[in-house]
């Protein structure tokens, strides 16, 4: 590595959910939890960097993940970090085909004199979320910092779930349609202005949302038709696809026309550079699919309250694996996976 | 606010497209032009305009990008004030630009505190929200040259500076016209930019150095329409200024607006990044704004990071030739191995449109124009 940039920090890009969190997870993390093969037998370990772990039991499959989760602001519009942490570990959980959830716990960590009304509040707004998602929070665990120690508030959530068929992000095939359940680049979009206090007339809402009975609808539609699923939340879709496209190696052509977006967030992301696809979403998920499946799957998600905006946008290709390609209907580009955190363009 | 839709037409842009596939046919060789602006480049690859132009016609990336063209020691004032605790706020593209050690994300992981703005008034807002000394390091073109010049007229917070690393685009177009080997026939000059100084300024350049300057906007269709005309007056060997943007730029410009650039700023020489000594291409305040020139208000001992400078790195880029069209990063000893998008040497891998990153991140430019979407 160069001597320009030294990486014996942690920078905020490591944590963006892009490429250098991507090194980071592998370089560090990995290399500290490997497990030896025998005890990988049955399992699905952090090496498959999938969005949650799995453990065989009988023959179903015990699945596991966690997620820690801070966000500035506390309160957003179109939600707030109560609803982010249900909502966003029931999602990790759904993507591996688990989509009735067992259990959560609850870990939270408060700075000295963070607002008791505000912890109320994000206490309903959890507990709104687990009656969404049909899920109790069965235990938890309560700290308190030092004033300036932590910014705020910090919530863990893990959940687990069963299922009777793992579904991977790595499952896709030349010729499986991508599907998108709804609009894309909500969340980040709403976060992004209220953060940086743009003030803006359009009404940008964040998309938070359980999504684990939109996925439940996907899975029953066709037996065995969903190949891949992953949830497009920090990196965006870009980031998402191009995990799926790597590690399934395939290429993925998507329809620039076919990507739903509202006008309120292309407008938004025009006015400050930032290409909707690698923008955070919190209550969507992009689902591969058997082509003879498409449009049925297709159908059982637009039925859902949570899918009416569901669209086929892409598919898979045996020719540039690893590779997300944009057809903007005036050529075609190559979509980068973002590096790090999303900074706006000067001109 | 997304754009006037009326300019992304497919089917017309379809229709451009054949166009300049026969006029470039007509030239009969290839036919090299350059764009001199960061958002032509994004919008020639947001909508994937080079899957479509025809092969003989090479469409260079020129020294436009104000993120890439901030030249090292620029940087390296923003970071040494940043790391002697003064506030900083930016736009937000200057963040991760590395100048001799270290960026501004650097600087702010170690402690300093760095703001990301989205324009000049932003920072005048956040001045007067503290007492704290804040420095607004100004980056980037004509454009954002006159937002910069119009809040310093306007008078800024007792607490608020400028550092001005700001630049003056038509200087560079000179040094790239009459760079050795160079294969530039045409220039794109930015409409944005146009549109304050007015198209007038581009005449003498084209008559000096003999070559045609197209003024184009950022629509698809604004971009084609300008490269078919370029390729017209590259055929019929006609210097002359031409502008396709005429919904919003004029001859003379926008006289406001550059009373204003030039009541605050002076032009003066000063170093593009990876390209050269560009006289009269650095815009700075004038002496009579020094009460409110960081430069001036602070002491910016930028002489103290230079003992991590990687000279050597630096002295083997070869950013200036890649810029000018006349090598690829292929050609370069640096590219890939000690130049990566982490740790970019040279100016064509900071942004993420530069020549570099783009080869780096696809390991050089897929050829994507036969791919059909069979959605």
């Amino acid at each position: 590595m160069s001597s320009l940039t030294t990486d014996d920090r942690i920078l905020l890009k490591h944590g963006a959910g892009g490429r250098a969190m991507r090194r980071l997870i592998e370089d560090a993390f990995l290399h500290a939890f490997e497990t030896a093969p025998a005890q990988l037998a049955g399992c699905l370990g952090v090496a498959a960097m999938d969005d949650g772990g799995a453990v065989r039991i009988g023959d179903r499959w015990l699945v596991l993940t966690t997620d820690s989760h801070v966000i500035h602001p506390v309160f957003f519009r179109g939600g707030d970090i109560g609803r982010l942490a249900v909502c966003g570990t029931v999602n990790d959980l759904a993507m591996m085909g688990a989509t009735d959830v067992l259990g959560l716990t609850c870990s939270v960590i408060i700075e000295e004199g963070f607002p008791r009304a505000d912890l109320e509040r994000i206490l309903a707004s959890m507990r709104d979320a687990c009656r969404e998602a049909s899920a109790v929070v069965l235990t938890g665990d309560t700290k308190v910092m030092g004033k300036g120690e932590i910014d705020g508030i910090v919530i863990n959530t893990t959940a687990v779930g069963l299922t009777d068929r793992l579904v991977r992000d790595a499952g896709l095939r030349p010729g499986n349609r991508i599907i998108v359940t709804g609009t894309l680049g909500d969340h980040g979009m709403a976060v992004m202005a209220d953060r940086h206090g743009l003030e803006l007339e359009a009404d940008l809402q964040s998309d938070v949302a359980p999504l684990n009975g939109l996925v439940r609808a996907a899975l029953s539609a066709v037996p065995a038709a969903v190949t891949a699923m992953k949830d497009p939340t920090r990196g965006g879709a870009a980031s998402a696809l191009h995990e799926m496209a790597a590690k399934s190696g395939v290429g993925i052509v998507l329809d620039e026309a076919a990507l739903p977006v509202r006008a309120c967030v292309r407008g938004v992301a025009e006015l400050v550079g930032i290409d909707p696809l690698l923008v955070a979403n919190e209550g969507k998920a992009l689902i591969g699919v058997r082509p003879d499946a498409a449009n049925l799957v297709l159908a059982a998600l637009r039925a859902h309250a949570r899918g009416r905006d569901a669209a086929i946008v892409g598919t898979c290709t045996a020719d540039h694996p690893g590779m997300v390609i944009l057809d903007t209907g005036f050529g075609r580009r190559l979509v980068a996976e973002p590096e790090g955190e999303l900074l706006p363009r000067i001109c | 606010v997304t754009g006037n839709l009326e300019f992304r037409d497919p089917v017309r842009a379809k229709a451009l497209v054949e166009r300049l596939a026969r006029t470039t046919a007509e030239v009969g060789r290839t036919v090299s032009i350059m764009h001199v602006c960061g958002s032509h480049e994004q919008a020639i690859a947001k909508f994937g305009l080079r899957a479509s132009l025809p092969d003989g016609l090479n469409v260079i990336m020129g020294p436009g990008c104000p993120v890439c063209i901030t030249d090292q020691p620029e940087i390296d004032e923003a970071v040494v004030l940043a790391q002697d605790g003064v506030r900083i706020a930016t736009y937000g593209d200057m963040v991760r630009v590395p100048g001799s050690a270290g960026s501004l994300a650097d600087a702010q992981a170690a402690g300093a505190r760095i703001d990301v703005v989205y324009s000049v008034a932003q920072a005048v807002e956040m001045a007067r929200g503290t007492d704290e000394p804040l420095v607004f390091f100004g980056t980037g073109f004509e454009t954002t040259a006159v937002a910069t010049a119009a809040v310093v007229l306007a008078g800024l917070p007792p607490n608020l500076s400028v550092l001005s690393a700001h630049k003056f685009i038509p200087p560079v177009m000179e040094i790239v016209a009459e760079m050795p080997g160079t294969r530039v026939e045409g220039f794109l000059a930015a409409g944005h930019a146009a549109t304050i100084t007015g198209w007038g300024i581009f005449e003498e350049f084209a008559a000096r150095q003999r070559v045609p300057v197209v003024v184009a906007g950022f629509e698809p269709l604004d971009i084609l329409a300008a490269l078919v005309r370029l390729v017209e007056l590259v055929r019929d060997r006609q210097p002359a200024v031409v502008n396709m943007f005429p919904r919003c730029v004029t001859r003379d410009g926008n006289g406001n607006a550059l009373n204003q650039l030039w009541t605050v700023f002076r032009k003066t020489g000063g170093r593009w990044r990876g390209i050269a000594h560009v006289p009269n291409g650095n815009l700075r305040l004038r002496d009579v704004w020094a009460s409110v020139d960081a430069r001036r208000r602070f002491r910016i001992d930028i002489a103290r990071l230079w003992q991590h400078a990687p000279s050597t790195l630096v002295r083997q880029c070869i950013c200036g030739n890649i810029m000018a069209g006349i090598a690829s990063p292929a050609d370069c000893p640096l590219f890939g191995n000690r130049c990566v998008p982490d740790a970019p040497v040279g100016a064509c891998m900071v942004s993420s449109e530069g020549t570099c990153r783009i080869w780096h991140e696809y390991g050089g430019v897929p050829r994507l124009g036969g791919l059909s979407c069979p959605v």
